[in-house]
């Protein structure tokens, strides 16, 4: 089962988001923005980081390298993608999802464990959590504020489309409290918060048991894993 | 040379953690004349060939493709700048002298002006 991580200029979490999937027993294969190959992968992420400075906009230029062509074809077959961060930015400006991020409204960066509710336990990344279910991880980004018109708010609710909702006090002004979202299809999520920072113990955000023992965003990757292989 | 000049802005319901906060960076200075700050973008897109109606219509398109993002942003104008050659800023090339913004933008904007959106 293979899952590919895509590397742009200024990715930071990529090595990151390999070790999640080797984790969670997939094998995770490098690529490369500047690529027009998905080397067969059977499921995409893309990490986060800083790609390009933020400049233009964040994941603007990112969401315009020549691999993006393959992603963009991928995903509207259906094969599983997930935008951490600075991937859901580009999913955004690449309109494989709705609405955009803006900068916090807090006006700083925020970096902290989040607490977030599961909404879609239907889709290829979230299907192995509980509907509803609580998980915290890493959250640590500046321009985190999702924003979206009222009529692609009112069709995301509707449709249930939101996949996670921030729980507590709304760390970066995002409407509705969206963390993450799904396309139609429930292959595309992005979202927000790093699940690949919770993935093994001994260095994921604390629990009531033990300090940094937290690995609720390792359900993501084996989600897509058990999608795969039972599709 | 000809430049193009691209000016977005954050929309104007959306919240600009930028304005907002030099707003409030004026006001610790004692300014109270300002009731609000927004901050957007200005492109100059500098060509060495004819600036005609196509090359601006495809700078238009071209700004609100991808030089902005409709979700959040919109294109204020697209006009070319010192359609004959003159620098930009031709008031004068003399930016450290730091007295009155003189002529700022105004007066500068020979050729077509087109609003992409408001």
């Amino acid at each position: 089962m293979r899952i590919g991580v895509i590397t742009f200029p200024g990715s930071l979490d990529d090595r990151d988001a390999q070790r999640a999937v080797r984790l969670a027993g997939g094998e995770p294969v490098a690529l490369w923005h500047g690529d027009h190959d998905l080397a067969g992968v059977d499921a995409l992420v893309l990490p986060g980081g800083f790609s390009y400075g933020d400049y233009l906009r964040a994941g603007a230029i990112a969401s315009l390298s020549p691999i993006m062509r393959e992603v963009v074809a991928a995903a509207n077959s259906g094969m599983p993608v997930l935008g951490i961060c600075n991937g859901f930015q580009m999913l955004t400006e690449a309109h494989l999802l709705p609405g955009g991020l803006i900068r916090n409204e807090v006006g700083t960066f925020v970096c902290k464990d989040q607490k977030l509710r599961v909404e879609n336990t239907s889709t290829a990344w979230t299907n192995g959590f509980e509907q509803g279910q609580e998980i915290t991880i890493p959250l640590k980004n500046g321009e985190g504020g999702y924003i979206a018109d009222e009529e692609t708010l009112a069709r995301l609710e509707g449709e249930g489309l939101v996949a996670f909702r921030y729980l507590g006090k709304n760390p970066n002004g995002s409407l509705r409290d969206i963390a993450g979202i799904t396309n139609a299809r429930g292959n595309v999520v992005g979202l927000m918060p790093h699940p690949e920072h919770a993935t093994e113990p001994g260095f994921g955000p604390d629990t009531p048991t033990a300090m940094r023992s937290g690995v609720d965003g390792l359900t993501m990757f084996t989600s897509a894993l058990q999608g795969v292989l039972a599709g | 040379m000809p430049t193009i000049v691209v000016e977005v802005m954050p929309k104007a319901e959306l919240l600009d953690p930028q304005g907002k906060a030099v707003a409030g960076a004026l006001a610790r200075l004692g300014e109270s004349r300002f009731t609000g700050v927004r901050i957007g973008k200005r492109f100059e897109l500098v060509t060495d060939g004819p600036v005609d109606d196509a090359l601006l219509s495809d700078v238009q398109k071209l700004a609100e493709d991808m030089l902005s993002n409709s979700v959040i942003e919109d294109v204020i104008s697209v006009h070319v700048d010192g359609g004959d050659g003159s620098a930009v800023g031709s008031s004068s090339g003399d930016s450290s002298s730091g007295d009155a913004p003189a002529g700022e933008l105004t007066g500068q904007a020979e050729a077509s002006t087109q609003t992409g959106a408001r």
